[in-house]
């Protein structure tokens, strides 16, 4: 145990525990607790890092390499926005726009994360003006990673391999220390033992989805932006087999795709009363943390495996052109893959190209007869009676149709 | 790959007189509104060549003001199209209201790009446009420039089963980095977009049938060039006073033409005049307006779906856009970087295609030292800014843009907010009453400070 507030000596990342509240609890106990972590909009995992010493690197949506933040003894932080109001950023933008940007600068504005450098990634016109914005606001430095918007062009790896090189230098000027090649793989290690955790938690959610709802699902995927992942690791391992065990009585429900929390988030309130009508067998939420498909090569060029990685053992967005991965039938080929009967499409307000993209899922989705229930939502949203009333609604129709 | 001559037809245009050999022999009667009048027939002229292809089912190359690459496409004999410049002139036409309609019916949001809306009721309707048919695409070729491209590229291709090329070029990763050709990671950024283009000249020669011709390319840069030479000056004359062009309404027009024209014999022909009327102007001291009181900086995108008006509600107060960061974007950044270079054409485009795009995004997403820069340079009194709701790539930065720029200069700025396409959330009286408001303020502080005109 490395408890900064009886530690001698420097940090030790490995074995800093963040968030011991889960120790020693049951199961609803410890989801209880995982629950209270995501909904603390004060982040204590950051605060405790940043008290130990320990430096942060917050990213934005969608997808972002932790692990050359992790190889260089840094706290990597996802930032996904949050249920806040944006009293201080509100100011900063325009009147069009999804509510993740401003709650995402308000969140450093505000102090509630202090940030050492913040990296975001043009993956829609709104989020590629926040670099700009943020970094005429914070005191810490702020880059953009330009990911390849070219996924199949013959130089695409060598250039993103180039431009993650670029991020390793700029993470090391922050460490004060080098990202070796070693620490590299030592940290990729660490972050496939995490993906396949992940994939567990899904196919468990696939295979039987009364033993773990969405919300609770969410939760524990989620934990993992506020934290280092040798640590949640432990948590999926710890918290997996018990999900296994769990005494829950099968229900008839219709067994449903979430599409639609590639970037902003909807709040959990909507994810809960989603859960209580359908069975959620899959979904996008927060689709960057499962980016990544398969285990990433240890040997060899570790850039090189990370680069390759995003490009062809990767999932799917609407912020993604990749001729290989055309969104209507990935989708198609998610809902198969689950055996859902049927798809929820949502998208978040004034979110471009979820907007859009939803006209392409309906459309193929009407063409495949598969039913949908379409929504808008916002993370601030607070009432979800009508929502619910409708969901339940289109549950009824598909039941006793 | 083939190389062939230089055309004799269109070096003759490309190579007339220099502008002060040929000044003075023409008289401010034939010369002064010149440019307007010659953009407006070349641009009736393109969609003209446009409907022709329509009307041939010729397969048309769609591409996007930023990052166009016309100079690449045309070597293979695409028709160019630019489905934004169709757009807007559905708005100034006063058609889309319709158009936006039958998307939103189609399934579209009200919250997203005008533009994409109006051409996908376009594209329902069979390509009927106000300028003529549109012909449908046999590829589209976007930049990243705005991620809407992509998305709208994305659209045609499950239209049509439209081949789409994204040629991705990285922007600056940070306000203020330098241009620097020699930084490694500039180096990066150059293989990448020139291994981006060399994969795509196979594919276009597929599609088009025609096979690439190095020579070809060598002399449309050499057009770009010149047209290139004489927008940067277009724009550096404008720090005349009085101001010899209005950048929102009389930019418009040159922009017209410097994007649906760009690497052809008669866009390098206009602009050489365009400069050839400006410099007279200049000389006779003949301003855009007959009175000009305020000089003014134009930030966002114009209002399309009220245009002419939109202009006259500053004009009625002596006040002139002498720049606006929209004659920087929407030409593709078309002032900067170094001019090709026809030694080694390939190479050349790709540096150009990434130093031209990367000046667009930079002056949208970290404009602010170069809107100061524009304050001092043009000797402007004031800043408008003009974010609009269809377009979040130019509006999303644009408050804070000028919060920063306010707490670094002394200029008054004005605020004001509409759209591009959509009427619905265009309020003219609104408009007014802020534009009165920010004038009257002018007015008061020219007073305070005794300056005349």
């Amino acid at each position: 145990m490395n408890d900064p507030a009886t530690r001698d000596g420097p940090l030790d990342p490995a074995t800093l525990e963040l968030f011991p509240r889960w120790r020693g609890r049951d199961l609803d106990e410890l989801l209880w607790e995982c629950r209270e972590l995501l909904e603390d909009m004060d982040f204590p995992t950051v605060a405790r890092w940043r008290e130990g010493g320990g430096k942060v690197v917050g990213h934005f949506q969608v997808y972002f390499p932790e692990e050359i933040v992790h190889a260089a003894g840094l706290l990597p932080f996802r930032v996904r926005g949050a249920p806040i109001e944006p009293f201080q950023a509100d100011s900063r933008f325009g009147s069009y726009l999804c509510s993740i940007l401003k709650t995402s600068l308000e969140l450093a504005l505000s102090g509630r994360v202090e940030l050492d450098l913040f990296v975001s990634h043009p993956i829609c016109d709104a989020a590629r003006n926040l670099a700009g914005v943020w970094g005429r606001n914070a005191d810490h430095r702020c880059e953009i990673l330009y990911l390849p918007q070219n996924a199949t062009a013959s130089h695409a790896p060598a250039y993103l391999r180039g431009e993650y090189d670029r991020l390793r230098r700029e993470v090391e000027t922050v460490a004060g220390q080098a990202v070796t090649d070693d620490k590299l793989r030592a940290s990729i290690r660490i972050y496939n033992e995490n993906r396949r955790l992940l994939r567990e938690l899904y196919a468990l959610r696939r295979e039987s989805p009364w033993l773990l709802s969405a919300d609770e699902s969410y939760v524990l995927m989620a934990l993992g932006g506020l934290m280092r992942r040798e640590e949640h690791n432990g948590i999926l391992e710890a918290t997996l087999p018990l999900l296994r065990q769990r005494e829950i009585r099968r229900q008839d429900r219709i067994r449903v795709v979430f599409e639609g929390g590639f970037c902003e988030q909807p709040p959990m309130d909507l994810i809960r009363a989603v859960a209580r009508s359908c069975y959620v067998v899959d979904d996008d939420l927060l689709i960057g943390m499962r980016w990544i498909l398969e285990d990433i090569s240890t040997e060899g060029d570790p850039l090189l495996a990370l680069a390759d990685a995003y490009l062809n053992r990767s999932s799917y967005s609407p912020v993604q052109h990749d001729d290989r991965k055309p969104k209507e039938r990935m989708l198609m080929e998610r809902i198969r893959d689950a055996g859902a009967e049927a798809a929820i499409v949502t998208a978040a307000k004034m979110c471009e190209p979820g907007l859009e993209e939803q006209v392409t899922y309906i459309h193929a989705l009407d063409e495949a007869k598969v039913p949908y229930f379409v929504s808008e939502f916002e993370e601030n949203m607070s009432s979800f009676d009508h929502l619910e009333i409708q969901l339940e609604t289109f549950v009824e129709n598909l039941m006793f149709d | 790959m083939t190389e062939t001559a230089t055309s004799g037809a269109d070096t003759d245009a490309a190579t007339r007189p220099p502008a002060d050999t040929a000044m003075e022999a023409v008289s401010t009667a034939e010369i002064v509104g010149r440019g307007n009048t010659d953009g407006n027939r070349l641009f009736k002229e393109w969609f003209a060549g446009l409907d022709r292809a329509a009307e041939e089912g010729r397969g048309a190359a769609y591409v996007f003001v930023m990052g166009s690459l016309t100079e690449l496409l045309r070597c293979f004999d695409f028709p160019v199209v630019f489905p934004e410049i169709n757009s807007l002139q559905t708005a100034v036409r006063h058609l889309a209201p319709e158009l936006l309609n039958e998307a939103e019916d189609y399934g579209y949001s009200p919250d997203i790009c005008g533009y994409v809306k109006a051409d996908v009721a376009t594209q329902l309707r069979g390509g009927t446009h106000p300028m003529g048919t549109i012909p449908k695409p046999a590829v589209t070729v976007c930049t990243n420039a705005c991620n809407t491209y992509i998305k709208w590229a994305e659209i045609w291709e499950r239209m049509y089963e439209t081949p789409t090329f994204v040629v991705d070029v990285p922007g600056s990763r940070s306000a203020g980095e330098a241009f620097s050709t020699s930084d490694r990671a500039f180096a990066n950024d150059r293989a990448y977009v020139e291994t981006q283009l060399r994969d795509l000249i196979p594919r276009l020669e597929e599609i088009s049938g025609v096979p690439f011709d190095i020579g070809r390319l060598r002399e449309r840069l050499g057009w770009t060039n010149e047209m290139r030479r004489a927008w940067t000056r277009v724009l550096e004359l404008n720090r005349s006073r009085p101001a010899l062009f209005n950048a929102l309404t009389d930019g418009t027009v040159y922009l017209g033409v410097a994007n649906g024209l760009r690497a052809t014999p008669e866009a390098a022909a206009y602009f050489r005049d365009l400069v050839e009327e400006l410099e007279h102007r200049r000389e006779q001291g003949i301003g855009t307006l007959p009175e000009e009181l305020h000089r003014l900086i134009f930030v966002g995108v114009p209002c399309y779906p009220i245009f002419r008006r939109f202009g006259e509600l500053f004009t009625e107060w002596g006040g002139v856009f002498v720049s606006s960061t929209y004659m920087h974007f929407a030409s593709g950044g078309a002032n900067a970087g170094p001019e090709y270079d026809l030694d080694r054409p390939l190479e050349s485009l790709a540096e150009g295609l990434l130093a031209q795009t990367r000046a667009a995004m930079d002056s949208m997403f970290f404009q602010t030292d170069a809107l100061l820069e524009m304050v001092d340079h043009y000797q402007a009194d004031g800043i408008v800014y003009h974010p609009i709701k269809s377009c979040r790539t130019v509006s999303t930065g644009l408050a804070d843009n000028r919060r920063a720029v306010m707490e670094r200069r002394d200029v008054p700025s004005l605020f004001i907010e509409s759209d591009m396409m959509d009427q619905r959330v265009v309020s003219e009286a609104q408009l007014k009453n802020r534009i009165d408001a920010f004038f009257e303020g002018l007015e008061s502080r020219r007073l305070k400070s005794g300056t005349t005109t």
